[in-house]
């Protein structure tokens, strides 16, 4: 910060020397960007908030609260994305009343950017997340799930690219190991492959040949396995992959404190999130930019 | 005259400089990270609420409310989970999961079903005593689970017991009953009041998840013959709400310890 305000002083300085007010607008300082990442997983159809005599949850989640929350922060900062790791569906009444329709009415309301596919949006077969998708106003990503023999066929992308202000961001998704999990008879013909290669493969589509100014991983794989400590997880993901800056998880339900820092394969920082379930939090990730060579060196991350 | 000069000249110095700066941003990244900050934003009853949603999911939740408050039935005593070996809830799941599955399959198959075993976990909550909703149904079995018919060999009903006796939780069963010695082993096995027969298959009625490996049943995966019921065991719970105006559970005994 020091350093910037210093850059910032120059500059003022060198415009107090002579260039003229007008050019001064133009060229000015260094160009600063502000991206602000929203984030929820696990969602599992929980709309109402939980009752005030709830004995684990007394008063917490609710979507009415959570779209208010989501627009007091784009009145800050317009520059958003909203995104959700997966398993939107599930958990409630209002999942088995109307297979998804609200969930998805609700997050297109509150302006969702994009969403994976976690195991239980097969809840009601794959025809059943079709079905759907005409009341989803965001897309759905999966690069590992092979959709091509299956109804999803086309209507999911292994990618998206965003240009927020100027800030290139690619967000790639991974869903999670369909055996034991998800039943034949929900996932169909839906191929599973293995999200380690697949991501090696996304994160230098998107670093190097899309330009991408930050890469995002949206995962369904599960934050890390304790008693299994060989299945592939977020955590193990981040540690064998490069050129991704953010892994945002989900499925394990897991409630983290702070974003997890850790070290990609070539030793540069790689964060990882998730945010529990249920919708009782929303998940908080801000970046700061700038288009100056020099600066490119430090990034300080406040977690 | 001189300062035009000099301006225009400054003008094209700058226009040079941007379109090098152009240039080098099509070569190469544009922006670079230089902050970032990470925080968790609990959602509590002190957050706002967006009148807009709100609104929206009124007609959708009064639609549900209506539906699950509707009165099915009544249970005269509250039908709870306690007890070492069975239980009153599991007593009540599993004869009501055969009654229900047994017309069904004996439709489909013309065969006779034998037992029904569940799992204690799978029973999410009571029955308190009182009017009794559709609502108590979701509470129960939340999950979309459905009834399952795996045709077993002895052999791997004896697995079953084994099972049973090392698992000690009281796992709601019907149809099979058994004695279990001090030593922890099995006597007087019999099925639907016959013994066991080694060369027979059982037909067992369960829920998809169980024989997809669930609690670890894995006698399961030895199954013989395999039948979906396409019937949601909430279903059934919700169907026998409404075709039984009283609701009790049966408190005989299933699995006995000496």
């Amino acid at each position: 910060m020091k350093r910037r305000d210093f850059i910032q002083k120059t500059a003022a300085g060198t415009a107090f020397l002579g260039l003229g007010s007008l050019s001064l607008s133009s060229f000015k300082t260094i160009n600063t960007k502000h991206l602000t990442i929203l984030h929820t997983n696990d969602v599992h159809s929980y709309i109402d908030p939980f009752p005030a005599n709830h004995p684990k949850n007394p008063n917490m989640g609710g979507v009415a609260r959570r779209a208010a929350l989501i627009e007091s922060i784009r009145q800050e900062n317009p520059n958003v994305l909203l995104l959700d790791a997966g398993d939107i569906f599930q958990g409630t009444p209002y999942f088995n009343y109307y297979g998804g329709e609200l969930e998805f009415k609700l997050m297109t309301m509150m302006r969702y950017d994009l969403a994976t596919i976690g195991n239980h949006d097969f809840d009601n077969g794959i025809d059943g997340l079709y079905a759907q998708l005409p009341n989803a106003g965001f897309e759905l990503v999966s690069a590992n799930y092979d959709f091509t023999n299956t109804i999803m066929n086309g209507h999911v992308k292994p990618f998206k690219i965003f240009n927020k202000d100027g800030i290139k961001v690619g967000v790639f998704g991974l869903g999670v190991g369909l055996d034991g999990l998800v039943d034949k008879k929900n996932s169909k013909e839906t191929v599973y492959n293995d999200p380690v290669s697949v991501s090696q493969d996304m994160a230098r589509v998107l670093k190097h040949d899309k330009k991408c100014d930050l890469v995002i991983c949206l995962s369904h794989l599960g934050y890390k396995y304790k008693d299994d400590p060989e299945k592939i997880c977020d955590t193990k993901l981040a540690a064998l992959t490069k050129d991704i800056d953010l892994i945002i998880g989900g499925h394990t339900h897991t409630f983290l404190d702070k974003p997890t820092l850790l070290k990609n394969i070539e030793g540069k920082d790689v964060l990882v999130n998730q945010v529990g379930c249920y919708g009782l939090n929303l998940g908080r990730i801000d970046f700061y930019f700038d288009d100056d060579a020099k600066s490119s060196q430090g990034t300080s991350i406040v977690i | 005259m001189v300062k035009l000069k000099n301006n225009s000249l400054f003008l094209k110095h700058f226009v040079l400089f941007l379109t090098f700066a152009a240039l080098a941003s099509c070569a190469e990244k544009k922006f670079a990270v230089t902050k970032i900050e990470g925080k968790e934003i609990p959602i509590t009853d002190k957050n706002a609420e967006s009148a807009d949603i709100e609104n929206f999911i009124k007609p959708y939740r009064e639609n549900i409310d209506k539906d699950l408050s509707m009165v099915l039935a009544n249970a005269p005593e509250t039908i709870d989970k306690s007890g070492e070996w069975q239980t009153p809830m599991g007593n009540f799941l599993s004869d009501i999961t055969f009654e229900k599955s047994a017309k069904i399959f004996e439709l489909r198959t013309q065969k006779k079903l034998d037992i029904c075993l569940l799992n204690h976990g799978g029973i999410r909550t009571i029955i308190p005593k009182g009017n009794v909703t559709a609502r108590n149904a979701y509470e129960i079995m939340p999950f979309e689970n459905s009834a399952v018919v795996v045709g077993l060999k002895g052999e791997q009903v004896i697995e079953m017991i084994v099972y049973l006796i090392a698992e000690k939780k009281p796992h709601p069963l019907h149809g099979l009953t058994f004695t279990i010695t001090k030593d922890n082993q099995p006597k007087e096995i019999q099925i639907q009041g016959n013994p066991l027969d080694m060369e027979k298959v059982y037909y067992v009625v369960t829920s998809d998840y169980l024989v997809g490996g669930g609690d670890n049943m894995l006698f399961f995966k030895k199954g013989v013959e395999k039948y979906d019921l396409d019937y949601k065991l909430r279903n059934i719970i919700i169907d026998y709400f409404k075709e039984n105006k009283t609701i009790t559970a049966g408190n005989d005994t299933r699995i006995r310890k000496e």
